[in-house]
């Protein structure tokens, strides 16, 4: 339901987006990951027809955002980044605004105020004036609005930014609960949420997708997906790695943790042995050789923080006349 | 939804905005003090010996001159400023619908605040036999005025998120709108300009066809001319704001 082709977008001689192009179906929820000043914002504004890009076309709903702007528009529901709302009215007054801009009137304007209202929780406020609202109050009626009208098409701009843990679970689960009959993209920072609630996440950086997949393909891309976490009560730590590195199929071993009389250790299989049975063979090559006692045994699955670091370049690094912190060094 | 209702809704949220805030009642005693002042002291009311309203309308184009870009201002800064602009044209409607909603009901709440100005022509009514066509046609004139102004401010508006920035620059363009048609300026300009040049830049002056207004006639060419400012300036509010996101 939202195609988006070769985007790109340039202030000055900054490119904020670089050729973007993917595709959300209906039933789809995407999450859009990337760090600070990556592009997620400018590539949703695109998609929302705000800014015009400078390459490139969005299509919602077969609608084209730069041809049919109006048709493409009223499909679509709009979280903007800073969730912006008119501060001078009261949150029903808002929202039966935003509830008439959709073309909503009478009886189908009460009844979809009434439902916003209750899907974000905001019966308390309701006659509050929005400038004496709490933030994540706030951000709840601007996101209230973008989904008074049912919209087919969900635009996100980092939803649960500034609610509180509650809330930020309500959110999710609103997001997954919709995600099944619209198609919705948003943008977030806190990769447990892309876990929670995507179905597919695409990662970009400096305006470029470096990645896309299902989280589970991205969890895979992590290097410590399939490395086998020990703990071994016997052998000096140093001792056990060296001997573990040894073994057949193992690529390497590194050391987590040697307290209280067991020692932690993670065993990578090379590349040949990525699979399920690692764990066994490795535990049946130390019950066969050593008399260690293993305490502890379990297959990593990844996870999302070690690929988001690996692929994307930390702020650090853009600045190259910045001396490179001890921290990135290592 | 019709284009109509569309519109309507912009401009019902705008006016409600300015009935919200204290601001729209100082500004309604203010322009009712000034317009009272000006007309019955500045303009001599008592002295002329005659029922009119001249002298009141006499003022408006000095008057309006600060009230309206006051009015205007935070038409698009405002917006621009708290980031509602991003809601506002993400909404099913074009940039020119905002645009029309937006200045139509600044533009209603200048009317609502001459309307209330109705003591000075019942003063004059009650005093004397004053031509009330004569005085519909200032009303008409004041009103159309106020839209040049406030079609001037929209677009300055929309240039900077600063109101007192976009007061301050809708200000001095209306006031070149002014001061080119006004007598001392246009007697100043005929010393050493040709008298064509002249009359070419008065031409453009809210002075010039201002005036017809005043005594009465209602000339089709004054009303074109303060449609043309209006639709003009509108049309560069529209420029400028896409001009942003386009970057
Ligand atoms: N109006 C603008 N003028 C100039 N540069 C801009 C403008 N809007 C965005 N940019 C630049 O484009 C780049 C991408 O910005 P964008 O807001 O899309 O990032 P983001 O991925 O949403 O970041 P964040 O996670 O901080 O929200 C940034 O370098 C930003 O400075
Ligand atoms: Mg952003």
């Amino acid at each position: 339901m939202i195609k988006v082709e070769h985007l790109t977008r340039t202030f000055g001689p900054k490119t904020a987006v670089d050729d973007v192009s993917f595709e959300v179906a209906r039933g789809e929820v995407l999450g859009f990951l990337g760090p600070n000043g990556a592009g997620k914002s400018t590539t949703m504004r695109m998609i929302t027809g705000y800014i015009p890009p400078t390459a490139g076309r969005v299509a919602v709903c077969g609608f084209d955002v730069a041809a049919q702007p109006i048709e493409a528009r009223r499909r679509i529901g709009y979280l903007p980044e800073s969730a912006p709302s008119y501060h001078d009215m009261s949150v029903v007054a808002f929202l039966g605004f935003a509830a008439e801009m959709r073309g909503l009137r009478a009886e189908a304007k009460k009844r979809a105020v009434a439902k916003a209202v209750e899907t974000c929780f905001l019966e308390s406020v309701l006659h509050q004036s929005i400038d004496t609202l709490s933030k994540g109050f706030r951000h709840r009626t601007c996101l209230a609005q973008a989904l008074i009208h049912d919209p087919e098409v969900l635009i996100l701009d980092e939803p649960t930014d500034g609610l509180d843990p509650n809330q930020k679970h309500e959110v999710r689960s609103l997001i997954r609960r919709m995600g099944a009959d619209k198609a919705i993209v948003f943008s977030t920072h806190i990769l447990e949420e892309v876990e929670a609630a995507c179905s597919r996440a695409i990662i970009i950086d400096r305006g470029r997708i470096v990645a896309n997949g299902t989280p589970a393909e991205l969890k895979a891309r992590s290097d410590r997906a399939g490395a086998v976490r020990l703990a071994l009560r016997g052998p000096q730590a140093e001792a056990a790695r060296e001997a573990l590195a040894k073994l057949p199929g193992v690529a390497r071993v590194e050391i987590v943790s040697d307290e209280g009389g067991a020692v932690a250790v993670r065993a990578f299989p090379d590349q040949a042995q990525r699979q399920a049975a690692f764990a066994a063979q490795l535990a049946q090559a130390i019950m066969s050789r050593w008399s260690w006692t293993i305490a502890e045994l379990h297959t990593e699955e990844g996870r999302l923080d070690d690929v988001f670091r690996a692929i994307t370049r930390p702020d650090t690094a853009r600045e190259p006349a910045a001396p490179a912190p001890e921290r990135v060094a290592a | 939804m019709s284009a109509r209702s569309r519109v309507w809704t912009v401009a019902k949220r705008e006016l409600a905005a300015y009935f919200d805030s204290p601001v729209a009642y100082v500004f309604i005693v203010i322009f009712l003090l000034l317009a009272g002042f000006f007309t019955f002291t500045f303009g001599a009311f008592f002295d002329r010996g005659e029922a009119s309203l001249g002298a009141f309308f006499m003022w408006m184009p000095w008057l309006f001159l600060f009230l309206v870009p006051a009015v205007g201002m935070r038409l698009w800064s405002e917006e621009r400023r708290s980031g509602t602009m991003e809601l506002l044209l993400t909404f099913p409607i074009t940039t020119w619908q905002a645009i029309a909603g937006k200045f139509l009901a600044s533009w209603l709440f200048l009317a609502i605040a001459l309307a209330l100005t109705f003591p000075v022509w019942l003063t004059v009514n009650v005093l004397g036999d004053p031509d009330n066509g004569v005085i519909v046609a200032g009303y008409v004139g004041s009103l159309l005025l106020a839209g040049a102004y406030l079609a001037v401010s929209s677009a300055t508006s929309a240039m900077t998120r600063n109101q007192v920035v976009s007061f301050i620059v809708a200000l001095v363009v209306c006031l070149a709108l002014v001061l080119v048609g006004f007598p001392p300026v246009t007697d100043l300009l005929a010393r050493w300009a040709p008298p064509w040049l002249v009359e070419a830049v008065a031409a453009f002056s809210v002075l010039t066809h201002f005036e017809g207004f005043q005594k009465g006639v209602l000339d089709s060419r004054d009303v074109v001319f303060f449609a043309s400012v209006i639709g003009f300036a509108l049309f560069v509010t529209g420029v400028v704001l896409r001009g942003q996101r386009a970057g």
